[in-house]
């Protein structure tokens, strides 16, 4: 089947097997390899993406069932050198050791802080209860979470990644290297 | 150029690694590609024990993609590849081969019987359903005690056992201490229990995965492996690949906790499918291959029995433990309950001593390294132990462990198992922790709750621990027959611009390592933070190195940092020195400036970097350019402590148990990095607890895996963890010139008995007295049941209502 779609602003257009799953696709056919896969059970959260500005888990999701859709990965949130608000505050916060389930977690958040923008940590700790971390203890990304909210515009949220946006927060620069 | 003015060691830097992984652009191995790379799939067995009659690919090798399928006799013809046991506890252990691919039988289910090697990864996984393989099953042997019965089946039928070894310490015979049997028959209060630790899947978030390139004059193999460098050396001793004909590198690595601590049947396969085939090749597996195959962790019984006097002085201490190796010896698998060996004792002085451990075979996956390896299981059984003790003697626990201490005055101290511990202040560190969390305050609401028969129960929960950090000293390891040494190296570069490569053989998965060894390179060189680099995972750069694991890289790893910094300035003031006409011992060095002492005469190390690198004008026998190795073997390990306390609500209607509050106060002695190790902190205790109340890899009788997907096995997420109070208190290290201790994995150690024994003191005067691991609301429902049809009811305050307590020993 042939499917097109916009992946972190650029459109692609794929044939695909109908079983491919959307996580497979951004791997293996357009090497956007930021997105990983932790589980066959859909219940690590690695993979999430955003699919027309919700988060998903990209891997319970067929590669077809996005076509014409929106996508954006963890490779897509900075904007010109800038991070994204909760990117910035994963860095701040020490919210990450090995750093492999980060991108889902990142993506997650966002689509967290969309639906509540000013969350307690209740909140936090179950709008990821679907997105597993071994190393962290949580602690510091729930931190994370709730200081970037303090960063972000209300509903600055998958909203205002959209590539045609026009959604606007006070990024940060990428810092550490 | 300027120099840091502030120190970098004990900054909270947020670190240089994350750039990479919060924006997606990481090297995780799966990322990695290839040209006309290959993919395999390894068919696993089902059953847990069977003969494997006959095993038909051809159907297989016809499916779209299918470029080879291969069998044990197709990769190792004589049967003569065995994975390494680097760790043999005694001389007459028994050490089955482990195939890289089952040939006759299969000993667990998940050991892999074939590899399809395919275009895609989804071809060789598809073909694995067309190979055919006649199975005749075998009695399955599960569980310790049932795997020493009488007439037992037995895993290796050549071995006529499933007894692996047998390894004892005795403090009478050792000269350490007393004979334990006198202390028992002679003490005024014994106390025996049987504890049992379950069997736990280190469950790293990155699928293990490996590639390899035979194309090149090395063959290179990439993987998710904590230990390249021993990985390098095993594989040429195993397959005879000469070791300067191979290069590994560890990339990004996404986890390990012990899990990744091996050298595994799929690393081996690729590099003996990719020899064959002359083509790159790549392996990854899925998560429910990571929960059937690579290796378990814990799974032990303990009978410990400790002797006192009614005041409360700890007389004895014995220990008989049994230990299930899975179906095959790991690389340092039975070597793990050996280290627990050592830290049973604790912080106590305790004055005679008997540990023997039973290596146990079993038709499930073999079990091995897992955070805190040996000493978890230890501190488990003895602060469980202490409370239980308490309990019978009707002493405050707090006050037990006190009075049995080893006091601050007292260090250093050398335990009755033999270690010397440098220096500690358990004083310190309780004190604080008891302040944190209202000690006080909160066992008066415990007694309230008591009082008026409050559904919800209040439990308090102690853990006052120890652990030994930094593995080396190599002499010592080497006296326990473990196969390799401890040391570590560590290169320094001052390249021509004054930047400066530091290469490290311990090699990071998500410790930090590259900003700690900057801050560490920053201070004794004075350069700037950002001019470090740090290069790790690739015995191509760091040919030298021992890896990660064990709380060792800061503790062995950064010192051998600070070492080959030391020679880099002794070698800059030499021509310093030349340079500005005068003698070395004139020359300070600070902040990266020497200085002709009483002028204002001086350079910086980056210029003398730069004039070594020219080497226009350097003295006579000095070198070009600006760098050094070093090598370090610390001359004992390091002791970290501290106390952990917990608060748990107990719903005695339902089970469930509610963390209320947890605070820790640590001494790892002195810190790099407070933001890593808080970090590092967070994440032990999550692992230390997720053991008390919620994992458990639980196999049926058949020898399946149940719990094989994150489904079933309950990893906690952020909605089942509470925040943690963590503090530290900081009496450096007198081993090292830095002071520092290590933290990777007192968290998950001193954790898991501070929430046990908190939900059995919720409990206690309901009539429980333990409750297995882990604490789910179904075990600890029943516990309150049982023990208030033993004890006659709730609210009865049955004094400590040791419903099964073996507390024989009584008053002489
Ligand atoms: S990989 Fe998608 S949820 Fe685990
Ligand atoms: S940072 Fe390692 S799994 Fe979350």
């Amino acid at each position: 089947m042939r499917i097109t779609v916009t992946v972190d602003g650029t459109q692609y257009s794929d044939e695909v097997e109908p079983r491919t799953l959307l996580v497979h696709y951004l791997r293996e056919t357009l090497g956007k390899v930021g997105t990983v896969i932790g589980c066959d059970t859909s219940n690590c959260g690695a993979c999430t993406v955003h699919l027309n500005g919700q988060s998903v888990k990209s891997c319970s999701v067929l590669a077809v069932q996005a076509d014409g859709c929106e996508i954006t990965t963890i490779e897509g949130l900075a904007r010109d050198g800038q991070l994204h608000p909760v990117q910035q505050a994963f860095h701040d916060n020490h919210a990450l050791q090995c750093g492999f389930c980060t991108p889902g977690m990142i993506m997650q958040s966002i689509d967290l802080l969309a639906d509540n923008p000013d969350p307690d940590e209740k909140a936090v700790r179950e709008g990821l209860e679907g997105n597993l971390c071994r190393c962290t203890g949580y602690q510091n990304i729930v931190r994370a979470v709730r200081d970037a909210a303090q960063h972000m515009s209300p509903g600055a949220g998958p909203e205002a990644e959209r590539v045609d946006g026009s959604g606007v927060r006070e990024p940060s620069a990428i810092g550490g290297e | 150029m300027t120099a840091t003015i502030e120190p970098e060691v004990g900054k909270a830097r947020s670190r240089k690694e994350d750039a990479r992984l919060i924006t997606g652009r990481t090297r995780w191995t799966d990322n990695l590609t290839l040209p006309g790379l290959l993919h395999l799939a390894i068919l696993r067995s089902p059953f847990a024990h069977a003969r494997i009659n006959s095993i038909d690919t051809s159907e297989a090798k016809t499916r779209p993609g299918v470029i080879a399928v291969y069998t044990a006799t197709d990769l190792d013809p004589d049967g003569s590849i065995g994975l390494p046991c680097a760790w043999p506890i005694t001389p007459d252990m028994k050490s089955p081969r482990r195939p890289v691919l089952a040939a006759d039988t299969v000993n667990f289910a998940g050991e892999g019987v074939a590899v399809v090697v395919a275009r895609s990864k989804a071809e060789a996984t598809d073909a694995l359903e067309a190979i055919e393989v006649d199975y005749e099953e075998l009695p399955v042997v599960l569980g310790l005690e049932n795997a020493l019965a009488e007439g037992a089946p037995l895993v290796h039928e050549e071995l006529g056992t499933n007894r692996n070894a047998l390894w004892v310490f005795d403090s009478g015979e050792a000269g350490s201490g007393g004979n334990v049997e006198e202390a028992i028959s002679g003490a005024e209060v014994v106390v025996k229990r049987r504890f049992r630790q379950q069997r736990l899947i280190p469950a790293f978030m990155e699928p293990r995965s490996c590639m390899v390139d035979p194309t090149g004059a090395q063959i290179t193999m990439w993987s998710a492996t904590q230990v390249p460098h021993i990985l390098k050396t095993m594989a040429a001793l195993t397959l005879g690949i000469p070791e300067h004909k191979l290069r590994v590198i560890a990339p990004d690595v996404g986890g390990g906790f012990g899990g990744k601590l091996a050298v595994i049947p799929e690393e081996t396969m690729s590099l003996l499918v990719a020899q064959k085939l002359g083509k790159p090749v790549k392996w990854t597996e899925s998560r429910s291959e990571t929960m059937l195959a690579a290796h378990h962790g814990r799974d032990q019984v303990q009978d410990i029995t400790i002797a006192a006097n009614r005041d409360g002085t700890v007389t004895g201490l014995k220990v008989e433990l049994l230990a299930d190796m899975g179906a095959y010896l790991g690389l340092v698998g039975p070597g793990v309950p050996i280290l627990g060996a050592f830290m049973f004792n604790a912080i106590y002085k305790i004055p005679a001593y008997h540990f023997a451990c039973t290596t146990v075979f079993t038709n499930t996956t073999l079990t091995d390294a897992y955070r805190g390896a040996g000493r978890p299981e230890a501190t488990f059984g003895i602060e469980r132990i202490m409370d239980e003790l308490a309990a019978e003697l009707g002493m405050e626990p707090m006050e037990l462990r006190k009075k049995n201490w080893i006091k601050h005055e007292e260090f250093p101290f050398t335990t009755v198992a033999g270690l010397t511990y440098d220096s500690g202040n358990y004083e310190a560190a309780t004190e604080k922790a008891m302040q944190l969390f209202d000690y006080d305050g909160l066992r008066r609401e415990q007694k309230e709750r008591r009082d008026r028969n409050d559904p919800v129960q209040l439990g308090i929960g102690i853990s006052t621990f120890t652990e030994m950090c930094g593995l080396a000293p190599s002499r010592v390891v080497g006296s326990l027959d473990y196969g390799a040494g401890g040391w570590e190296a560590a290169s320094i570069r001052m390249l021509a611009t004054g930047k400066v490569e530091v290469v490290t053989g311990a090699s990071a998965h998500g410790q930090g390592h590259e900003t700690a060894w900057s801050q560490i390179v920053a201070d004794q060189l004075g350069v700037p933070f950002e001019d470090v680099e740090v290069l790790h995972g690739d015995t191509q750069s760091s040919a030298k190195g021992l890896d990660t694991y064990g709380s060792r890289s800061l503790v062995v790893g950064g010192i051998a940092v600070v070492k080959a910094a030391e020679k880099v300035v002794t070698k800059a003031r030499t021509i310093a020195a030349h340079l500005m006409e005068c003698s070395p011992d004139d020359l300070e060095f600070a902040q990266g400036k020497f200085t002709v002492r009483g002028t204002d005469k001086s350079t910086t190390i980056q210029d003398i970097a730069f004039s070594a690198f020219l080497a226009h004008n350097l003295p006579d026998g000095i070198e070009p350019t600006l760098d050094s190795d070093a090598v370090f073997d610390p001359e004992n390990f390091s002791f970290p402590h501290g106390t952990h306390l917990c608060a748990a609500e107990v719903d005695t209607e339902t089970g469930r148990v509610n963390l209320r509050s947890y605070v820790c106060v640590d001494d790892i002695g002195s810190v790099v990095n407070p933001l890593i190790v808080e970090g590092q902190v967070h994440g032990g205790l999550a692992q230390g607890i997720a053991q008390a109340l919620f994992e458990e890899a639980v196999y049926d009788e058949s020898g399946t895996l149940t719990t094989g997907t994150f489904a079933d096995y309950l990893l906690p997420s952020a909605a089942d963890l509470p925040s943690f109070t963590t503090d530290r208190t900081e009496t450096p290290s007198t081993t090292n010139p830095l002071g520092v201790k290590g933290v990777g994995e007192a968290g998950t150690i001193a954790s898991t008995p501070a929430v046990v024994n908190a939900v059995v003191d919720a409990v206690r005067h309901l009539g429980v007295d333990d409750i297995e691991m882990p604490c789910s609301p179904m075990r600890v429902w029943a516990a309150v049941h049982r023990g208030q049809k033993d004890a006659g009811g709730l609210g009865s305050e049955a004094g400590g209502g040791l419903g099964s307590i073996d507390a024989s020993g009584g008053a002489q």
